[in-house]
């Protein structure tokens, strides 16, 4: 190392960081690295881990948020699995989110084909399909609560469509299909660039040589393209499935979890802790959302394993 | 196809990029470009529709066909949402907020990245990474309760908390960006520079930093989109209404004036606005940075 040839020209402190970095062996670290490492541990300690632990603990207590409160064990969570707006919050968050990533992933994926084939203002009509992913969820659920239940159904009338002609947000049993949809505008392009990055990995040789041996395009589409981009489906589903699960701005900007409690998710049930009184109750639902969640996340990872070389 | 001999040698150079074959073979797919402008439609229909319904006067608007076109045309609806949201007041807290998130989501994580990346080798440096990784497996709704209480204890429900809940609940991911980004720098850049006697802080601040630069871009675009665009974690945090961001003010237009359509819908224009331009102007980071975020 030739900058231990001038070792008294240098300030005490620094000495060791020139040749700790560079040194093979393990030497000291320079103290401003962990300098640079402590705002991320700090902050991350005081704004999740500590809350996380917090909650953990209230989930076993009768605490309303404020005063004394008891400890008294798992009657929480007992009463969480009794309670019937919380199971169905829980089976509404769960269907929302498979149908969600159902629909996201097919039309994404078959945008992403089309942007990637011979068509004409590539580049501007990917301009024109990423922009709602900008959009902020709960404006453009504003903008579509307006068109569901009072544009659609004017149009539903004078067409004499009957399932049209009344707001579907207003109907218990279709409502949710608004919310689908409206998250799926939103989640779309996204889904859809990662497909596109992934089409483009797919080097073009293969399709000359199946093209030459006679296959017909959906042969391609079936045999080619699907295996070789499972990884990035993979990606998908999994960053989608939770960001589904934790669905909130469209339903507040669409429904408000109306009609009745119909369209409530498990988000939006937590957040009723705060108002509720039911404070320890609520966190005994978020440890529990967080289990799913956890779950969720390590069987797609384990279902999908080896379906893909990227699914690091 | 064309003949062999010519297509090989080709190939290599185009690999990786389906365009230029593509080019190369002339026809273009007019069906599938037919079959995707009428796609766009369901994209551009919500935004003609606000756009349309900005314009109307509150007798237009309330007859509820958001497809017709204005008449008469008139920019009362944006003076009226503009004194009722008090947009200047809440485009300001918006604007601190986004601000606070894209350098506060930059600089931390980059930071941290940089110790974790030269300290691999040490225990604590390496657990770290795994411990701020584990962020991405705790959704916010979970730890909400007690954060709530918690800002609310430390004089942190205001704009300022939720900057710094933005910058934390990104963490992770930005964190795990900016290592992969910063193990594809060679070392020796940063050797020399140390002979010449820089020190850790120099080296980072002159060397390491601005060959962060696209990556910052693209953190930094998505920092913005994200904090300009939240509704849950302002309308949770934020006790004072009077501090609320822009699109949690949105929601007075489902309470009273509820049938104001168009000042609503003038009002919701001026929230999507910013990012949208901002998008048009930084596409290019927002496309290479979706994908790079997702396959490192």
């Amino acid at each position: 190392m030739s900058s231990t040839t001038k070792p008294s020209t240098r300030a005490v402190v620094r000495a060791p960081a020139a040749t700790g970095a560079t040194s093979a062996r393990k030497s000291r670290v320079d103290p401003l690295f962990y300098f640079f490492l402590f705002p991320s541990l700090a902050i991350f300690t005081l704004a999740v881990t500590l809350p996380a632990v917090l909650g953990f603990v209230y989930s076993f207590t009768n605490s309303v948020g404020f005063g004394e409160f008891d400890f008294i064990g798992i009657r929480n969570f007992i009463a969480v699995f009794q309670d019937e707006g919380v199971l169905s919050a829980y089976g509404f968050t769960l269907a929302f989110a498979l149908v969600t990533v159902i629909v996201v992933n097919a039309v994404a994926f078959f945008l992403a084909l089309g942007l990637t084939s011979r068509v004409r203002f590539r580049a501007a009509l990917r301009t024109v399909f990423v922009i709602p992913m900008v959009i902020s969820g709960i404006v453009i659920a504003f903008v579509f609560q307006y068109l569901f239940s009072n544009s659609v159904p004017l149009v539903g009338q004078s067409m004499g469509i009957e399932p049209l002609a009344t707001s579907i947000l207003a109907n218990p049993d279709l409502a949710w299909l608004a919310i689908v949809f409206v998250t799926a505008w939103q989640s779309v392009p996204s889904a859809m660039l990662i497909y596109i990055a992934g089409l483009l990995t797919v080097p073009t040789e293969v399709y000359e040589a199946s093209s030459i041996d006679g296959a017909t395009p959906w042969q391609n589409l079936r045999h080619i393209t699907l295996p070789l981009i499972a990884g990035y489906a993979v990606i998908n589903m999994v960053l989608g499935f939770k960001n589904y699960l934790n669905v909130y701005d469209i339903i507040v900007g669409l429904t408000d979890g109306g009609p009745g409690v119909a369209t409530r998710s498990v988000a939006m049930s937590i957040f009723r802790g705060f108002e509720g009184g039911d404070y320890a109750y609520q966190m005994a639902n978020a440890v529990i959302f967080f289990l799913i969640s956890i779950v969720i996340a390590l069987i797609q990872l384990r279902f999908t394993r080896g379906k893909g070389g990227i699914a690091a | 196809m064309s003949s062999v001999p010519s297509t090989i040698p080709a190939r290599p150079a185009a690999a990786g990029k389906k365009q230029q074959v593509s080019a190369g073979q002339g026809r273009s797919n007019w069906p599938a470009t037919i079959v995707l402008i009428v796609c766009t439609l369901s994209v551009l229909v919500p935004l003609y529709v606000t756009l349309s319904m900005a314009f109307k006067t509150t007798g237009q608007a309330v007859d509820g066909n958001a497809f017709s076109l204005p008449s008469p045309l008139t920019f009362d609806s944006f003076v009226q949402a503009w004194t009722l949201t008090n947009f200047p007041r809440g485009f300001a807290i918006s604007v601190f907020v986004s601000v606070t998130s894209v350098a506060g989501e930059i600089i931390v994580s980059a930071l941290a990245a940089y110790a974790i990346v030269r300290n691999w080798d040490r225990r604590l440096f390496r657990w770290s990474f795994f411990y701020l990784l584990a962020a991405m497996f705790i959704p916010f709704p979970v730890v909400a309760l007690p954060q709530i209480q918690l800002t609310g204890l430390v004089g942190l429900d205001n704009p300022l908390g939720v900057a710094l809940l933005h910058i934390v609940f990104a963490l992770a991911f930005n964190t795990m960006l900016f290592t992969a980004f910063l193990r594809s720098i060679p070392l020796e850049l940063e050797e020399s520079m140390r002979i010449d006697g820089a020190g850790t802080w120099q080296v980072f601040w002159k060397l390491i930093f601005p060959l962060l630069g696209p990556m910052s871009a693209t953190v930094g675009i998505f920092a913005f989109i994200a904090s300009w665009n939240d509704f849950m974690m302002p309308s949770l945090i934020i006790s004072d209404p009077e501090l609320q961001t822009i699109p949690v003010l949105q929601k007075i237009f489902q309470t009273q004036f509820s049938n104001s359509y168009n000042v609503a819908f003038a009002s919701y224009l001026m929230a999507m606005a910013p990012a949208i331009v901002v998008y048009l102007f930084t596409q290019r980071w927002v496309m290479s940075g979706l994908t790079q975020g997702a396959v490192k």
